[in-house]
This record gives structure tokens, sequence and C-alpha cells, in this order.
């Protein structure tokens, strides 16, 4: 297996002393391989920015070490390192002109003349800008400006480019026009991405792996599908995408996957992740569209509550006969389906294979 | 040029502008740190050193010499003495020896501090609807501000000196009163405590103004039409809606206003004709003609310490308002 | 109470009911900023701040020596203070140290500036802004005492008697004065432009060069036109350091007021005033070019 493009080795990183100490990232251990898109997804505060800027050497870890290409990065100023950034706010040199900012960074390197002129040129086409060219920053749109912050960070050629949440600050649809952009420069460059995001969709979307981070730890790291389909941990079921969490008893063990009672005495097959054995009692997931409503032979029942409609589905809501609330998703169809009517009681069906332990 | 920038790169390097941090892990930061604490107090060194040089360190002297005995010619003898402290306060009688209260000194310090709080009140009752005119134009708001930021950049000598001009006997006012026969003799305005209020308001107005336009200026008005919209007279919007949210600004232009008049020494000396003393005259006085640098320097120490207290209340309202706001 | 004005009326008590007048008329559109009486008042304030200042410039013209009684036009006022060296000397002594104050007060509030924006709370702060922000604090009366003194010793140690206090103890009040602008546009400046220079391999000396400075130029400018224009200004801190013969420009004013006034103060006061404006229309443009 080749060397890793960025490896992080037990890094830590506390920010203050005493009882104000936040401890931003506690001995997270990451492998991100070469040319890969890379997401790290957690909410605000779960230490991916701070983990990004370790990388790009902005912040020196407290303990810990991060490889890039194999080799020790601590230490080493920013100036130092082979990797550039994207930042959230894309911070374009205001008194430079598109050129000049793409410029920047291979002037500092000492490029000739003659060849940074040349990259500038195939900077400004790679991202669609050459009209741009000799505008001042202030004067283009917000979109633009994202695409010269990308081009100035791509025109070195770094080993890593760091994306921090740069299309946050774009509306919807120039968001998704641009998701659709980094995946094509991705793929054209060769460059390994690593793009930092609080926007579960937009990791799903656009990720070759992806992981999950909350309170400055990894808790799972996985393609799309796997973190999507086979969450780890309830915090990961919960972050991405919408879940039903259901009390099960465990029935039978046998390799990584277990036999369940769930609270309807209906008997299930499920993943199990590793350390959970030896549990009786656990908590599984059921991701909403992987269940039904079902008069005859239910997984679960109980009453529905509600049913809201969005378009291309509907979502119902039922109170199970525990007590805990289940949510059903169905795609709609022209005909309208089958009316079911608030407080009937009625039966759910869990599709095979749609149900995950989850670790706690 | 990229090489010539090159080169020089590796010059700063070596001359550590900034943490180029060195060791691993734990030790960058912790090197980075320390370094960047020292370049601070190194970029602030020669700013310092002037200020203790020639603003904060001579203070010092004042306070010693507050203790010391006045010099025939001026100076002073280097012996311990409480008599320029006792003099601040006190008077003894030249022939018997008693001791009263030092009245002249007292009363001066007392007119001072009257005439610094009406000069307060004037600049505020003349400048809060300045300010908020500004603040509340739609256009050409940018040359409005620039009419009141003239005056304040302007010599203080200057605009005392064009005051005196307009108001003295031989003054465009009292001559255009005598021409139109409204008067014969000319009023004396000119050397009179009125003189020096009517100057230091003048003077100091754009002090008040420019603070108050400050918070005039972040005043969200919907606010002001939520006010209206429930029932609020224009008086009542006025006073319990746009009054509180520019507190902060009416305090600092208060301060900025009192601080300077308390201390005033040009405009007094000028408009007050020198019998209407205020303390800074008084101060100036005792290191002329009074040759008596322990109690100059005494009076100098007291009214700090009053410019001081007026600050500290200042701060104190300051940092509790903003702590309603924020 | 008329209820049939015009639409602005409306039920309930507040500013859209009308008292009084039954004859339907136009009335001003109601604003929400207008307060009746205060753009009287403001506008009185700038009648009465300009006033004596254009009467002052006006009689500086005067052909009599009458500062109220217009005697024709002249520039003899201007003539004479042009021939007089002691205001030629003064001048050029004010424009001398200012020069230098100036300039060194920019120079080392710019580096303080630096060392104390955008950068964590440190050890000993709260003592670095009072003793920079202390000229603007205490009474200039007080610190001329106290320059006095302090001066007065060691001119006795070193007999040294040059422009050298005055340059000092202008520089000394004019750092706040250059620090303010200055650190404003620094805490405007956005902190990720030098991270970003950094991460694209500039050298902290080159992010400071290419970067920070260029950006930083509009308030050093302002910085150093603020503290010439307030060290012209200074009356009263010179008026205690000054050795004799030291007279600047406006302490020698200061000094003639004293005596017989002549139109020819006029004259060297709105020279002296045009200069101020002048360089204060500079720095208004170049703090307005902020954004």
């Amino acid at each position: 297996m080749a060397t890793a493009a960025v490896e992080a080795q037990r890094v830590s990183k506390v920010f203050g002393e005493g009882p104000d100490q936040v401890v931003a990232l506690d001995a997270v251990d990451v492998q991100i391989r070469q040319n890969e898109f890379f997401t790290l997804l957690g909410p605000s505060g779960c230490g991916k920015t701070t983990l990004l800027r370790l990388i790009a050497g902005f912040d020196h870890p407290t303990g810990g070490s991060i490889l890039l290409n194999g080799e020790e990065m601590s230490g080493l100023p920013p100036f130092k390192r082979p990797v550039n950034t994207v930042f959230q706010n894309y911070a374009l040199f205001p008194h430079m002109t598109v050129a000049g900012n793409i410029a920047f960074g291979l002037e500092m390197l000492g490029k000739g003349k003659a060849e940074v002129a040349e990259t500038v040129d195939r900077m400004l086409k790679l991202v669609r800008m050459e009209a741009l060219k000799d505008r001042q920053t202030s004067q283009i749109s917000g979109g633009q400006q994202q695409r010269v912050a990308l081009a100035r960070a791509l025109a070195p050629h770094p080993q890593v480019l760091l994306l921090d949440e740069p299309l946050s600050a774009l509306d919807l649809k120039l968001r998704k026009e641009m998701q659709i952009e980094l995946k094509r420069l991705q793929h054209e460059t060769g460059i390994t991405f690593i793009f930092v995001t609080h926007d579960q969709e937009e990791a799903l979307t656009m990720s070759d792996r992806i992981a999950v981070m909350n309170h400055g730890k990894i808790l799972q790291i996985g393609s799309p599908r796997e973190v999507y389909d086979h969450p780890a941990e309830r915090f990961v079921a919960n972050f991405i995408g919408e879940t039903n969490l259901i009390e099960a008893d465990v029935l039978a063990i046998a390799d990584g996957s277990a036999r369940l009672r769930l609270g309807s005495g209906v008997e299930t097959e499920a993943d199990l992740p590793d350390g959970m054995e030896g549990r009786n009692r656990v908590t599984v997931a059921v991701r909403p569209e992987h269940a039904s409503l079902a008069d005859t032979d239910p997984t679960l029942s109980g009453q529905l509550e509600t049913v809201v409609y969005f378009g291309t589905d509907t979502h119902y809501h039922v109170r199970l006969d525990g007590g805990d609330l289940f949510t059903v998703r169905t795609q709609n169809t022209r005909d309208g389906g089958e009316a079911h009517a608030p407080g009937s009681p009625i039966g759910i069906r869990i599709a095979e294979k749609s149900v995950q332990v989850l670790r706690d | 040029m990229a090489i010539g920038e090159a080169t020089s790169d590796s010059q700063a390097e070596g001359t550590g502008v900034e943490p180029a941090a060195s060791g691993a892990g734990e030790g960058a930061g912790e090197a980075a740190h320390r370094q960047a604490v020292r370049r601070k107090w190194l970029l602030l060194a020669p700013a310092l050193a002037i200020l203790v040089f020639a603003a904060s360190g001579p203070l010092l002297i004042v306070l010693v010499y507050s203790f010391l005995s006045p010099g025939p010619y001026g100076g002073v003898e280097w012996a311990f003495s409480t008599e320029g402290w006792f003099r601040v306060f006190f008077t003894r009688d030249i022939f018997d020896d008693t001791v009263g209260p030092a009245d002249a000194h007292l009363s001066i310090f007392w007119r001072s501090v009257q005439l610094s709080v009406l000069t307060t009140l004037l600049a505020f009752l003349f400048g809060f609807p300045t300010a908020y005119f500004i603040a509340t134009r739609e256009r050409n708001r940018e040359v409005w501000l620039f009419l009141i930021t003239i005056p304040f950049w302007t010599n203080l000598l200057i605009r005392t000196f064009a005051i005196m001009e307009v108001i003295r006997n031989e003054g465009i006012i009292n001559t255009a009163l005598i021409a139109l026969g409204l008067i014969e003799q000319p009023i004396q305005i000119l050397f009179t405590d009125f003189s020096i209020l009517l100057g230091m308001t003048y003077v100091y107005l754009p002090l008040m103004v420019l603070p108050l336009y400050a918070s005039m200026d972040k005043i969200d008005f919907r606010l002001v039409e939520a006010a209206y919209d429930l029932y609020a007279t224009r008086w009542q919007a006025l006073r319990r809606v746009i009054f509180p949210l520019v507190k902060p600004g009416v305090i600092a232009g208060s301060i900025l206003v009192f601080i300077p008049s308390l201390g005033a020494y040009v405009t007094p000396r000028v408009l007050g004709g020198g019998k209407n003393l205020m303390v800074g005259n008084l101060i100036e006085l005792q290191f002329g003609q009074g040759r008596n640098w322990p109690l100059g320097a005494a009076l100098s120490i007291t009214l700090l310490v009053i410019v001081m207290v007026a600050l500290i209340l200042y701060v104190r309202n300051a940092s509790r308002s903003g702590a309603e706001h924020g | 109470m008329a209820s049939t004005t015009d639409v602005g009326t409306r039920p309930g008590p507040g500013p859209g009911v009308d008292t009084g007048t039954t004859q339907p008329r136009r009335r001003r559109p109601f604003s929400v900023k207008r307060l009746p009486g205060f753009a009287t008042v403001a506008i009185l304030c700038f009648v009465m701040l300009y006033a004596p200042i254009f009467t002052l410039v006006v009689y500086s013209f005067n052909d009599g020596t009458s500062i109220a009684i217009w005697e024709g036009f002249s520039w003899r006022w201007y003539e004479a203070a042009w021939a007089n060296e002691q205001v030629k000397e003064a001048s050029v002594r004010s424009v001398v140290i200012a020069s230098f104050a100036s300039l060194i007060a920019t120079t080392v509030a710019t580096m303080a500036a630096l060392a104390t924006t955008r950068s964590r709370n440190f050890k000993g702060q709260t003592a670095v802004y009072a003793m920079i922000n202390q000229p603007l604090m205490v009474p200039e009366i007080v610190t001329g005492v106290a320059l006095l003194i302090f001066f007065a010793l060691i001119k006795v140690a070193t007999g040294y008697t040059g422009l050298a206090y005055l340059v000092a103890a202008h520089t000394a009040f004019c750092i706040p004065f250059a620090y303010l602008p200055i650190r404003a546009r620094l805490e405007s400046m956005d902190l990720s432009l030098e991270t970003a220079a950094a991460d694209l391999y500039a050298t902290p000396w080159m992010a400071f060069r290419r970067i920070t400075l260029p950006l930083l130029w509009p308030g050093i400018l302002a910085g150093l036109m603020l503290a010439f224009v307030i060290s012209l200004d200074d009356v009263v801190i010179t008026e205690f350091v000054k050795s004799a013969g030291q007279d600047t420009l406006p302490t020698y004013m200061l000094g003639q007021l004293r005596r017989v006034v002549t139109p020819e103060m006029n004259a060297i006061s709105t020279v002296f005033f045009s200069i101020s404006v002048a360089l204060v229309t500079v720095f208004f443009f170049l703090s307005r070019r902020r954004r």
C-alpha cells in the first residue's frame, strides 16, 4: 500500500490552560489516501477545522504528530508545507487583482515570470475565470471569489488541498454547482482534497471517504454508503440523515451479526459493530425509507400520529406500542397511494437487513 | 523580482521576525508562543520608552516635587516639606500664623468644576440635536460630519482668538449693536465668567458631537418605528428609546468635554483676561510669578486626581452600560 | 378632532392624530427620524461654529486696523506677517518640530499597533494601553508642568537646551493620535489574509511586506497626518517646555494676544487654519477609503 497522503498519529490539541482548557482534538488517528476526496464531517466545535489548521501548520498540535507523505511535519511553519488552503471566507488579498492573487504563491516560491504567467493562465482556465483576470477581487461575485480562491490554492500544485467549509457562504444553487465543480477539479488535478463541512448532504455527495467527528474525536471513517447504511454510533446515525432508534434484546451472536428481538416480539437479523458482544440489550437504528406501512405481518405496530407531505415523499409519524416515535418515509406516486387517517392503528414492516446495532 | 524577494526571505528567517518554530510536537507551540511574546515587547519598546521619558515618568517627579521646599527664585530646595500640600487647602496668616482654609485656591477649584460642568451641559444641549441631525441625514452625511471634524482638528488657540475678536468691546457684536442704536456703551462680555463658558463650549463642542454621532449612527430606526407604532409621542420616543440607546455616547462625550474643560489653560487665559482664573492658570502662576513650585506640583497632582476619579467613574459606568446592552 | 384630514390619520392615541385644525391641509409626511426643533438647533450650532472663524478670515483682509469695521480689501496684514521675522522663525520651528515628532510618533505607534492588535490578551496589556493613551487622559497643564520640572533637571545636568526637548514632548503626546487610526485599520483587517499568505509560501517578512503593509498604508498616513496637526496646534505643553527664544507659532500668538492685537494676527491665523483644514481634508479622504 502506498504511503498515506496525510497521516495523523494520536494528534491532540488543547486550547487554554487550567479550568478554561478546551480539548479540541483528542488523540485523533487518521490516514488519508493519495488522490482521495476526504471529508471531515461534524457539527461546529467538533474539532474538524482544528485538525485542518494543524495539517496546514497554522496551529501546533499539543501532542502526537502529523505526517505528509510519510514526512514528519511538526514544527514546520505553513510556508514550508506543500499544502494549500481554501479559506472559509476565501481570504483573497483585496489590494491585488484576480491574477495577482493566483500568482502570489508562485511568486513566493521564487518561480520565474514566464512560469508564473503560464500557470496563472492555466489556473484561470481551469476555474473558467479567464475573462476576469484583471478585475479587483472586490468587483467579482461570491461564486467567482470562490473560484479565484480555488485557483490560488491550486496554482502552486500542492500535494494536498485543504478546504475549510468553502461553500458555506454560497446560496443553494451555486453551492450545488460548486460541488460538481470541486469534484471535477479534484479529478482533473489528481490532488488529495481534504474537505471540512458540517453539511452531511455535501459530504455524502462529494466524498470518497468521510470521517465523522464529534467532541474532538473521529467516530467513524468510511465511504458515504458505509457511513450512511452502517452508522457505528448513535451520534453518527443521528447526524447523518434521519434515523429511528429503538431498543432490542440480543438473542444470539454469530460472526458480526446478531439475532435480535424487537419490542413487538418480532425477531430480526442485524449487523453488530465490534465491541458489542456480550450485551443483552442494544439500541438499533432503522432509516425511515427502509421501513414501510404494512397492514399484514408487521415488524412493529402502533398508532399513526401525523402525516407530513413533502412532495417527493411522505413522512408518517407512528407512536409505537412501546411509546417511542417511529418515522416511515414512502415515495409518493401520482395516484396518491393509500390514505391513512391519523389516529388509526397501523403496522410497520422493516426491510430485510435494514437494522443496524449502534455502539453507545 | 521574485528572485530578489527570495533572497530577502532567507534573511528574514534569520532575524526571527516571526516564530520560525523549532522542535517538534509540544515544544513547537511553546517556543512559538514565547517568541511571539518577546517580539511583541520588542515592538512596543520604542513607544513605551518615549512615553516613559516624556509623559509618565515626569509625573512621578511632580509627585516628588510636591513634597519639597520652594527655592527663592523658583525651583526647589531638596528638603522634605508638606508645606506645598498644606497650602493647597489652608492658609497661614502672615501676622499671627493662624490657620484658615485656603479660600482662594478652593474657590478656584470650585469655579473650575462649576464652569466645567456648565460647559459639559451646554455642549450636550447643543451637541445632542446636532449629532442627531447629522446621524439622520439621508444624503451628505459625510459633509456635515466633515464640518464638525474641521474645528475638532484646528488650532484651539485660533478658535479661542476668533471668539475673542467677536465678543470684545471693539468686536463685531458690540459694534453692530451700537450701530443699530440698541446700546450706547459696548457690553462687557470679554473677561467675564460668561466669556470663558462661551469660549469653552465653543472649542469643546466637537468633542461632544463626535462620540454622540458615533452611537447615534448605530441606532436601528426600526426600534423607533416600533415605539411610534406602540403610540409613543416624539418626546416619549426620544426619552424612552433613542436616549437610552445613545447613553454610552452621552457619557463618552461628557467625559471628553469635562476633562479638558477642568484642565483648561488657554481659553481662560485669553478670554478671562488674567483675573478670572481656573485651576490651570493657578498652577501656571506658581511656576511663574508665584515662584512656588512645590505648591504648583501639589495643585497639579490634585487636578490629576480629580480627573482620574472622573475617568474611573466613567469607565465603570461605560462597562456597566456595555454589559446592559451586550 | 379632524378625522377627515388625510390618510395618515389612524385611530387611537399617537402622532397620527391631528389636533385643533378643521381645515384640511397637507401635512408633512411622517418621518420616523424627525424630531422637531433639532434641525434648527443643529444649524444654529454650525453657524456658531463657523461665524467667528469666518469673521476672523474676513477681517484678515481688512484695510484698516479694526476687526469690526470694514475699510476695504487689502493684503497688507499678510505682507506684515510675511515681513515679521519672529513669525517666520516661529513657523519654521513649528514645522520642524511637527515633522520630527509626527514621523517618530507614527513609526513607534505603528510598531506598537502591530504588537497590540489582533493578539490574545497578554500580561501587562492594561498597563500598556494606559501608557499609550495617557497623553489623552492627563490634563495638558499637568503634563506641561511635569515636563518643565523634568527637563529643567536635565538642562541643568547636561547644559543642553536645544529643540530636542520639544521634539520629545511632542512625540509623546502625538503617539496616541498616530496609534488610534493605525490600530483601527489593523483591527478591521482580515487576519486570515496573513494566514493565507503564509499558506502560499510567504515568509513572515514577505507576508508583512506584500500583504500587511500595503493594506495598512492608509492608516499609517492618516496617523501621520493627525500627529502632524496635533503637534502643530499644541500650545500648553510647548509653553512650559520651551527654552527662551524657542517660540512656536502658537506660543508666539499666545504671547501676542496679551498686547494690542492687529489684524496681522488674523492673517497668521487664517494661513494656519487653512493648512490645518487642508491636512484634515486629506486625512478625511484617507479614512473614507478605508472600505
